[in-house]
């Protein structure tokens, strides 16, 4: 009975690893689409947030040479570079859709192929620029980024379900729970959800909608791109291998429909899919490998059956937020 | 009625006078209004109501004259400048949120001195409502509540602000007539407050009982304002319509006239469950021109879709007269298409004109094809006939295109509305119904979309015609069919009618209850 409670609480500690970039995806994404910003550049963001976070980890690494790393530095200048790279992408998706009214799908597709692309360029190609072998790797900062609090490993099954992570995986839940604090409770996300809505009516009320969706953008992405910090510096131990990261940018994307746009339940969401995302790897599937592949499909599955539920009920604050995806712009005087 | 006026107006004009382009929409207008007054601005559609509102309410900027608000000479240059001055306008559009609670939108957008606090908002909201008689419920979300809730929502959201002046953009248009008598419950209990209320509205009976003063604007030109109790509805459509003006539209006597449709006791119930066509009944002869009178939105639109099958109705039957068979056809139950086919062609110019009929971004050609292209008998398109058919309605409409390729958004406003009346001309249709057909043009191009109406009537094409302009509805039509609220209000005839005449039977709507 009690290998099973530990094998539970194992699976449910890999399970919030897997989630956590998923997390900070969605969280970022539902503040950019509460803003009617339908950002499908996400994956490309989270990419670009990764690469610049290893770039920037590289960089002091060297900068510090074969001494010691200063673990506020060590973590900081990983930690900016990543907001800093995601946040340029949203705002050129930003300047492109609600500047030059773009449409926002081909937009973001065309960022999220950019960004995959970027991502791949320098992972790749930086550490043979530098004269070394092999893959981009910062095996020393990420060491920093998966330290966990000293008491984890003393407190047996309960450690490892509470304390066993690197502090993005906790950064992600408050920013989620912020996030949904500003939305419900604040002048400010009321006056995000109106520009979303309607942001005719936000305007008439006179909120500054391109400062909203602005903002709410740029720091949306800024957030997704922790994602992918978070998948190099601690899920990948700080190594770049080129198209790991999979298709997490569109699970994020899928996690924040099957949320219904709440990020408190994107907490949860993401927990789930990442358990889902592990679970193949959990089944022995021996020769067939079908059944393997069908695991890997669910996340998605259950997002469109989530879809069709809401879909069906009609209640209309579990629908997107009205004009997701139209630009706006004032009506000529 | 009369309250204690005092000698400084709420309000007032001095020779407010808004072009846009080379269209005068206000000139020269002198209103005033005190505290503790209604005032209703009456006039015909487009006759420049909502532009001197808007003048007041910030979203317009007056090219001349001067306003004053409580005496001093103000400057209102946008609508947070009208806020400033305590004034507050009630859109017909009502600007909302609709998964908002009724509290949440009505503190969106207040300064960030307020403190965010939905409690404290939403029982100073309960405040307001009791003490002029509003019901709302605080939390209830708009996309759950009636036009009328939604419309308190906005009279609220006004009064939250603290507005001394309210102006209301046709509150009633929207409203069932137990809901309007609520309204102006309401009205007159912030009338007692000291509010001033300026109302727009173009029903007489409405004007009669609740205002104090009527301006009476017309065309854009301000005829005059008048006390309500020393008035009556003959008068007071008489400064609304003014004197027939003669057009010189040529109209030759209907020959050999014959039903051709027949329109029985129709209702017909809109999406949002309001009663838009009321027992509705005429008939269409051919090689006649019906007009059909009315104010905007009494039901012309809906009975045209119910005509063309675009609409279901709730009873009553439609009865085409098929002059090729003979037959008597039922046309409910047919698809649009069908209908089509028998020849009954409706030719809709919407208030964006490109909204229903034609494509914006495809050529003249195109569109021809959009009518046509069941025809073709390969799998390829037959580009040919659309092709004349378009350069055969460019010459002979005298559209003025750099070709048939040109895509139709291109062309000015005139010219799209010849394309789409040529096309459903080119068809050879036994029915003809053209809505608003010459909406914003110019009057060349108007006076060559009545020579073709008229052409159509003499090779008798049953025509029917939805117009605004009463002047051209009695030179044009031979009989006029007038609507009002969804119900026939009269059938008369196009060449003895007057003026006064139709305009009270557009202004009589039903239940013109004295509230």
């Amino acid at each position: 009975m009690n290998e099973l409670l530990v094998f539970i609480c194992g699976f449910i500690a890999v399970a919030i690893k897997q989630g956590t970039p998923l997390l900070f995806g969605s969280t970022g994404e539902i503040l950019t689409e509460k803003s009617g910003n339908l950002n499908l550049g996400i994956p490309g963001i989270m990419y670009m947030g990764g690469v610049s976070g290893v770039i920037g980890a590289f960089f002091y690494e060297k900068a510090v040479g074969a001494g010691e790393l200063n673990p506020v530095w060590g973590v900081l200048i990983p930690l900016i570079a990543a907001l800093i790279g995601a946040a340029l992408l949203a705002l050129v998706y930003s300047f492109l859709t609600i500047t030059l009214r773009a449409n926002q799908n081909v937009t973001g597709l065309a960022l999220t192929t950019f960004g995959v692309g970027i991502g791949d360029f320098f992972g790749g190609s930086l550490a043979q620029l530098f004269g070394e072998g092999g893959s981009l790797s910062v095996k020393r900062s990420s060491t920093l980024f998966r330290s966990t609090l000293p008491f984890a490993e003393d407190w047996g099954a309960i450690g490892e379900l509470f304390f066993s992570y690197g502090f993005l995986v906790y950064l992600a839940v408050v920013l989620a729970l912020v996030a949904a604090f500003i939305l419900r409770r604040t002048r400010i996300g009321l006056n995000l959800r109106a520009v979303g809505e309607n942001p005719a009516t936000a305007d008439a009320a006179g909120i500054n909608v391109t400062r909203y969706k602005y903002a709410a953008t740029v720091v949306g992405g800024a957030i997704a791109g922790l994602g992918g910090l978070y998948y190099i510096m601690d899920y990948a131990y700080g190594t770049w291998s080129d198209g790991s990261f999979g298709d997490r940018g569109w699970l994020a994307i899928a996690l924040v429909i099957f949320a219904l746009w709440k990020p408190k339940v994107g907490i949860l969401g993401s927990f789930l899919f990442g358990a889902l995302y592990v679970l193949p790897a959990y089944i022995h599937y021996g020769e067939n490998r079908m059944v393997q592949y069908f695991v890997m499909m669910l996340p998605y599955v259950v997002t469109i059956v989530v879809l069709v539920i809401t879909s069906m009920r009609k209640k209309r604050e579990h629908q997107p937020p009205e004009s997701l995806g139209l630009p706006y712009f004032r009506e000529e005087r | 009625m009369s309250q204690q006026i005092s000698a400084v107006p709420a309000i007032e004009l001095r020779g407010v006078t808004k072009r846009f382009g080379s269209v005068v929409a206000n000139r020269n207008v002198n209103l005033t209004v005190h505290k503790g007054e209604i005032l209703s601005i009456l006039g015909e559609n487009g006759s420049g109501k909502t532009t001197l509102m808007n003048m007041i309410s910030g979203i317009y900027f007056p090219d001349e004259g001067e306003i004053f608000i409580n005496g001093e000479p103000a400057v209102i240059a946008s609508p947070k400048d009208a806020f400033d001055y305590k004034i507050g306008m009630i859109h017909q559009h009502f600007k909302l949120v609709d998964v908002f609670s009724a509290t949440e939108n009505i503190v969106l957008g207040l300064g960030k001195a307020e403190k965010y606090d939905l409690k404290d908002a939403e029982e100073r909201v309960v405040e307001i409502s009791q003490r002029y008689g509003f019901e709302v419920d605080p939390k209830k979300k708009i996309y759950t509540m009636a036009v009328s809730e939604k419309q308190t929502v906005e009279i609220i959201k006004v009064l939250y602000r603290g507005a001394d002046i309210l102006i209301l953009d046709e509150p009633t248009a929207v409203l069932t007539p137990q809901e309007t008598q609520k309204l102006f419950a309401v009205l007159r209990r912030m009338r007692e407050d000291g509010k001033s209320i300026i109302i727009i509205t173009h029903k007489l009976h409405e004007v009669l009982s609740l205002s104090d003063r009527v301006a009476v604007l017309r065309k854009g030109e301000y005829i005059g304002t008048v006390e309500t109790a020393k008035t009556n509805e003959s008068e007071l459509t008489e400064m609304m319509v003014g004197k027939k003006i003669s057009l010189n539209i040529e109209r030759s006597e209907p020959k050999d006239p014959q039903v051709r449709l027949e329109v029985h006791h129709v209702d017909c119930t809109n999406r949002q469950g309001t009663l838009v066509l009321d027992d509705v009944s005429f008939s269409v002869n051919s090689g006649e021109i019906l007009g059909i009178a009315g104010i905007a939105g009494s039901g012309q639109r809906e009975l045209l879709e119910v005509i063309a099958g675009l609409q279901k109705t709730d009873s009553g039957a439609v009865l085409y007269h098929n002059p090729k068979t003979g037959n008597v056809d039922l046309l409910q139950g047919k698809t649009p298409l069908q209908i089509r086919e028998l020849g009954v062609r409706l030719s809709f110019v919407p208030e964006d004109r490109l909204g229903m009929g034609l494509v914006g971004n495809m050529d003249i050609t195109d569109n021809m094809m959009l009518r046509s292209y069941r025809k073709g008998k390969s799998a390829f398109l037959e580009r040919k006939a659309p092709k004349n058919l378009a350069e055969q309605i460019i010459e002979e409409l005298e559209v003025v295109t750099p070709g048939t390729t040109t895509p139709v958004r291109r062309l000015s406003g005139g010219n799209v509305q010849k394309v789409l009346v040529g096309r459903e001309i080119a068809a050879s249709p036994t029915v003809l119904m053209a809505a608003y057909p010459v909406r914003g043009l110019d009057i060349n191009s108007s006076y060559t979309i009545y020579n073709l109406l008229n052409q159509q009537k003499e090779q008798g094409v049953a025509v029917i015609f939805v117009g605004e302009d009463l002047d051209v509805l009695l030179e044009l039509c031979d009989r006029i069919l007038v609507i009002g609220g969804g119900k026939v209000t009269g059938v008369v005839d196009g060449r003895t009618a007057t003026k006064e005449q139709v305009g009270l039977l557009m202004t009589k709507s039903e239940g013109g209850e004295q509230a």
